[in-house]
């Protein structure tokens, strides 16, 4: 694995996103040229009985005949969830070649986050959409496993939440934390964000801060080649303004650090990044 | 944590874990009272006791689905300890059981499951299935033809009732059984025994007690020497249960977990009157399958268990052992492991040997801790006898040197040590021996004398020894634990020098 090129994988279980979550990854997959991978998933529900027998008795053999009971049925449900998945897989696939790319697919049992963890050494960015098919269609959820994922990845991770647009104008949100630090210096340095204009936008009551932290950012960000960053200051609660400022300015993608604090602190002060993930209306991209 | 799970180990399959926690209540009473009786004791213990473990297991446990309470297995190992001492002496002994399992499980003894066989936890599930039948012999001795009619139809509505159409697999038959002959043994007004002669019932929810035993040494002696084996019986019971519940439902759990979690139930269990248990290997299955398989379905059934045998006292009162001796011949029936008998020509004879070994040292004893010892000594005696089929030396004579080369290839130990020493021809006159251990392992202390012997032996005789490749061959000797994950050390110890 370890020679092989990393890949952008891109996770679709079928639900209405799953079309806009091909494109961005086929977007991204063509402007840093590493190959596309798609990744669907089986979940088995172990938690749930396939059986309900309450006749209540045990007799010779019950054991093994329940066993050889259960594992047929599972059998039979399984192997239709993995043709389904085919199915999504194969017709994402066709969505794709349009683009002339030419995606690999892989087919994974067990629930997301196992499967990105078990892949993630061979990933360059993760794709995936904002809601699942669970919460297909809901506009103020977000998908069960979300978090979870963006937790337990250490990869940076788009976020897909609406249909596709050519990104042009990007949005980096800072506040010079070390993992706002990180994202300055991967969009420094990634070719993704070549011929982007860049809005550096720092979130700050106190003006003279907010004024020095943006320079350094500025000054990392011109050293890279054909960006052009314009930083704006803003005050006020940090996820308002920047919603309000993405729309103002019709930003089409967000790049932000995630979850840099434990559960715990986020339990209990409420984590930027989730508000972040209910409010914003174009995707967001974060960097772990 | 022990207070840790996951959302849908409680909530993942509520519809489908209360049904199946109400049904598998139904047949927990039966084992609570008929146990409690052959414990000696009144059957509230068994019954507060099976409440009580039932939901703190469900709370703390490593097996969610699993279904632990009062059971015969260890109910069997306390009746000389109630009949010398009491039920405040049982009481006291369940919280040092309580505490025994929990340190076991600290000190992570879940893990010596490993040395327990196939065929020794086949034994043991045999032994357990035959130790319940025979504790219902008692009320089949000595009664009048009534009972055994009696039992005779509960059999009967056990096992044809589900073939009812559509209310067969809906109503849980052996509610059919109680129900049933309970309603007939009151009508017909027969002179069978019924639970109410058994002892008390439980008249109110179960109180705090803590045993009225002096808290001396002599206490301790009493105690300890009882409380070992049941912690021992429980954990082995309860693992076992466990692996079972594991296979059936295609998840695992945490065993190390589930030793604390039966230690801290059955501490609970000696606070609140009752007696120790463990799992149970024929209720967790009646409860898979009914379709339970999260913690909801254990904690469903011991609560549902308390409410109607403390609310519904004066039925329960009301209904005939037979009916309880019907569902807990079923619980028997049902425990034991049909596979085993028809595959016994089929495994090889050692394996067939320890399984039939545990049962009958279970069977002679009532204790299955001794079963599973016998089991696990003989499956590791014969094992050490395979192994050391594994040895051969091989010579060749050099004429010009007049000397005679041996070469020793595979296992050297304890057991092949002997046979080793044997293969060697001392009465050859020659002036030289060489032996090439570069293909051999030596394994233990006896491998290294048996090797000082031949040498000895040879020198004797007259002749220069010599000894090739001796640091490989004894690199196996070194008690080094934790190289089974690394390839190369692997290599060293057993590949190809």
């Amino acid at each position: 694995m370890t020679t092989q090129q990393a890949q952008v994988l891109a996770c679709i279980d079928g639900s209405a996103l799953t079309e806009s979550v091909c494109d961005y990854a086929s977007w991204i997959s063509k402007k840093v040229d590493a190959p596309l991978k798609l990744l669907h998933t089986i979940n088995h529900h172990h938690e749930t009985s396939v059986t309900s027998d309450f006749s209540g008795n045990i007799g010779l053999g019950t054991q093994e005949h329940l066993l050889e009971e259960i594992t047929n049925l599972e059998q039979q449900q399984n192997k239709l969830k993995m043709q389904q998945g085919k199915l999504i897989l194969q017709a994402a696939t066709e969505h794709i070649e349009k683009n002339d790319l030419f995606p690999t697919s892989t087919q994974r049992h067990g629930d997301l986050i196992e499967a990105v963890i078990d892949l993630e050494d061979s990933v360059r960015v993760l794709v995936l959409g904002l809601r699942g098919q669970v919460h297909d269609n809901q506009e103020n959820k977000i998908g069960a496993k979300l978090e979870a994922v963006i937790r337990s990845v250490h990869r940076p991770i788009l976020i897909v939440n609406d249909n596709f647009t050519q990104p042009e104008r990007i949005m980096i949100a800072y506040d010079g934390s070390v993992a706002a630090d990180k994202a300055v210096d991967m969009v420094a340095s990634s070719p993704l964000y070549k011929g982007l204009s860049c809005h550096l936008v720092c979130v700050n009551n106190n003006e003279s801060t907010a004024d020095k932290l943006l320079n350094q950012a500025t000054k990392k960000l011109q050293s890279a080649e054909n960006i052009e960053v314009i930083p704006a200051k803003l005050r006020g609660k940090a996820d308002q303004e920047l919603c309000a400022y993405q729309e103002k300015n019709n930003i089409d993608l967000t790049v932000m650090g995630a979850f840099s604090h434990t559960r715990l602190h986020d339990m209990l002060l409420g984590s930027f990044t989730h508000k972040m993930l209910v409010n914003t209306k174009k995707p967001l991209l974060l960097l772990r | 944590m022990l207070l840790l799970s996951k959302k849908q180990d409680w909530l993942g399959n509520i519809r489908g874990d209360v049904l199946a926690g109400t049904v598998v209540a139904l047949a927990l009473i039966p084992e609570a009272i008929a146990f409690s009786i052959i414990a000696g004791v009144d059957p509230k213990v068994g019954l507060y006791a099976s409440f009580c473990i039932a939901f703190i297991t469900a709370i703390v446990g490593g097996r969610p689905g699993m279904i632990s309470a009062a059971t015969g297995a260890m109910a069997l190992l306390m009746v000389t300890l109630v009949k010398d001492h009491g039920l405040q002496y049982l009481l006291a002994a369940t919280l040092l059981t309580g505490l025994l399992q929990i340190i076991s499980g600290y000190l992570k003894l879940g893990s010596l499951m490993s040395f327990v066989s196939r065929s020794v936890v086949t034994g043991f599930v045999n032994a357990l299935a035959i130790l319940i039948f025979m504790a219902q012999l008692p009320e089949l001795t000595d009664v009048t033809w009534h009972v055994y009619a009696m039992t005779a139809a509960g059999l009967g509505f056990i096992y044809l009732f589900p073939y009812v159409p559509f209310i067969g697999k809906v109503l849980p038959s052996p509610l059919v059984c109680i129900v049933v002959l309970t309603g007939a043994c009151m009508y017909l007004q027969l002179d069978i025994r019924t639970v109410g002669d058994m002892g008390d019932l439980p008249d109110t929810l179960p109180i705090f007690l803590w045993p009225e035993v002096p808290l001396t040494w002599e206490t301790l002696q009493i105690i300890l020497p009882y409380s070992v084996p049941l912690a021992v019986v429980g954990l082995l019971e309860s693992l076992m249960t466990a692996t079972i519940v594991d296979d059936l439902t295609d998840t695992t759990s945490d065993k190390n977990r589930e030793c604390k979690g039966q230690g801290l139930a059955n501490i609970g269990a000696g606070l609140l009157g009752g007696m120790a248990g463990c799992a149970m290997i024929g209720q967790s299955i009646i409860n898979v399958k009914s379709g339970g398989r999260g913690r909801l379905s254990t904690m469903v059934a011991g609560v549902f268990l308390l409410i109607m045998v403390v609310f519904l006292d004066q039925w329960i009162k009301q209904i005939p052992m037979a009916a309880l001796v019907a569902v807990m011949i079923m619980v028997s029936i049902g425990t034991f492991s049909w596979e085993s008998v028809i595959h016994l020509k089929q495994h090889p004879l050692s394996a067939n040997i320890i399984m039939l070994a545990t049962v009958i040292t279970v069977v002679w004893t009532h204790n299955l801790a001794l079963g599973v010892f016998v089991g696990v000594l003989l499956a590791a005696l014969f094992f050490a006898n395979k192994i050391s089929h594994f040895m051969y030396v091989g010579s060749v004579l050099d004429d010009i040197t007049d000397t005679r080369i041996y070469h020793v290839h595979g296992q050297v130990f304890f057991n092949s040590s002997d046979r080793f020493v044997s293969n060697f021809d001392f009465k050859e006159a020659v002036s030289k021996v060489t032996i090439d251990l570069t293909h051999a392992h030596f394994w233990d202390i006896s491998a290294v004398s048996a090797l000082d012997k031949v040498v000895i032996k040879f020198r004797r005789e007259g002749a220069e020894v010599e000894l090739i490749g001796q640091n490989e061959a004894s690199s196996t000797i070194i008690d080094r634990f934790g190289i089974h994950d690394n390839p190369e050390e692997i290599e060293k110890v057993m590949g190809g020098h």
